[in-house]
């Protein structure tokens, strides 16, 4: 517990110096660039193809309720808002820390058992300035960009089973969609939500790697802690968020 | 400047980003069709307001012509202050009727708008007198049930009567109601 406390203390601590040292990361943009490389565009692949089916599936489970009170129109609105508001920012969020969240805090275990780390110390060079922010900065500015990618992507697979495989009226699909979704409550809010996941994400991955006992158990410890703490993080972090979101 | 691979990578990621924002905003949101261009704003206190909230629709004819703007309450009157936004484009007369309707059974709440007949329209600021409330089912239902048991209570106290009178008093008891159309 007095650990667990600790760490806790010692990951904020982390989370202020790379708010401090974030200068560096956008005088020296191309750094931050090519950790938004590794971390966003190397997720893409993953991002849309899972959003296309978990768009498909929605869809699909959808119709099957819908159906029965004769209101298979409001396919779209059903498809759209749980993905905007929810599944987009959540999934997302649970797949990038799978996907770059791990390999953030293995690169950077690695870094600190082969003493790449100190060695950057000895020569006067910040870590946290020149690993750490970077890749801080590069997982807040992908998350929003791959969760509005996920819905958008998402309801495209939810039209291309409504509208041509099940018949649902084309016009109502999207008519619908667009009356019952609001841009300021709805997709702003998304976005919001996918930003604050890819601080915590991030945040977490970059403390699990620093934080990660220089051995390869220590390092293959953290890695798994990363994926399981950030998942149950963005979990919580929904909740609250949303229940906010519901207040204002 | 082997970097180039990257931005070209990163500069496709954050473009399909802004495109899929745009996708969202435009194609899945309201952000085109809930923008009406100049608005002139009137009210109109309603007993019940029922579920209606802001941003609920102004239709009139079944065309949107505006939108609810605030929802207050007049503690003076005990009345709901409905703000609405109407189109600069549409005009209505001074003595407008303003109802509460449900799209469909159970669908949301709008405001619709019943022109009336007088020359001078309504301008910023004004006031509709006639308003019509939403409709509430509870109400509804608990006045059929009403009338119900009071049918049933006079079938069962005049007993020793003949049925023929008994059933012409239970009719003239509910058409006096006027009741629900049930």
């Amino acid at each position: 517990m007095v650990e667990r406390i600790w760490r806790l203390g010692a990951g904020a601590r982390l989370f202020f110096l790379t708010i401090v040292y974030s200068g560096e990361s956008f005088k020296r943009f191309h750094l931050t660039m090519r950790e938004i490389y590794s971390t966003g565009v190397m997720s893409l692949l993953i991002i849309i193809v899972s959003a296309f089916f978990v768009g498909m599936v929605l869809a699909l489970q959808g119709y099957n309720t819908l159906q029965k009170y004769g209101s298979s129109e409001a396919i779209g609105v059903l498809v759209s808002l749980s993905l905007v508001r929810e599944l987009g920012p959540v999934v997302t969020a649970l797949l990038f820390a799978g996907r770059a969240g791990t390999a953030i805090t293995a690169e950077i275990g690695l870094m600190k058992t082969t003493e790449q780390l100190s060695a950057m110390e000895m020569m006067a060079v910040n870590p946290i300035a020149r690993v750490v922010a970077p890749r801080f900065w590069a997982g807040v500015i992908s998350m929003p960009i791959l969760a509005t990618l996920f819905s958008m992507v998402g309801i495209l697979g939810g039209y291309i089973v409504a509208v041509p495989l099940i018949g649902v009226d084309e016009g109502a699909f999207w008519s619908q969609m667009q009356a019952n979704l609001d841009f300021q409550s709805d997709i702003v809010n998304g976005i919001i939500k996918s930003l604050v996941f890819g601080v915590a994400c991030t945040m977490i991955a970059l403390f699990e790697g620093f934080d990660a006992p220089p051995t390869a158990e220590g390092v293959s410890r953290a890695t798994t802690r990363t994926v399981v703490i950030s998942s149950l993080t963005v979990l919580g972090l929904d909740f609250v968020l949303t229940s906010f979101m519901l207040v204002i | 400047m082997d970097r180039t691979k990257i931005d070209l990578w990163v500069g496709i990621f954050v473009a399909l980003g802004v495109a899929a924002l745009l996708g969202l905003a435009m194609k899945v949101g309201n952000l085109t069709s809930g923008k009406i261009g100049e608005t002139y704003s009137v009210t109109a206190a309603f007993e019940n307001v029922g579920s209606l909230k802001p941003h609920a629709p102004v239709k009139s004819a079944g065309v949107a012509v505006g939108r609810v703007d605030s929802i207050a309450f007049n503690s003076k009157t005990y009345e709901a202050v409905v703000t609405i936004k109407i189109d600069k484009r549409y005009n209505f007369p001074k003595d407008t009727f303003a109802n509460i309707y449900t799209a469909g059974l159970l669908g949301e709440q709008y405001v619709g708008l019943e022109a009336g007949g007088d020359e001078e329209v309504l301008k910023n600021g004004d006031k509709i007198a006639k308003t019509q409330d939403a409709v509430v089912l509870e109400k509804m239902i608990s006045q059929f049930l009403f009338s119900k048991a009071s049918e049933s209570d006079k079938d069962a106290k005049p007993s020793a009567s003949t049925s023929a009178s008994d059933a012409k008093h239970v009719e003239a008891k509910s058409t006096e109601l006027g009741d629900a159309p049930f």
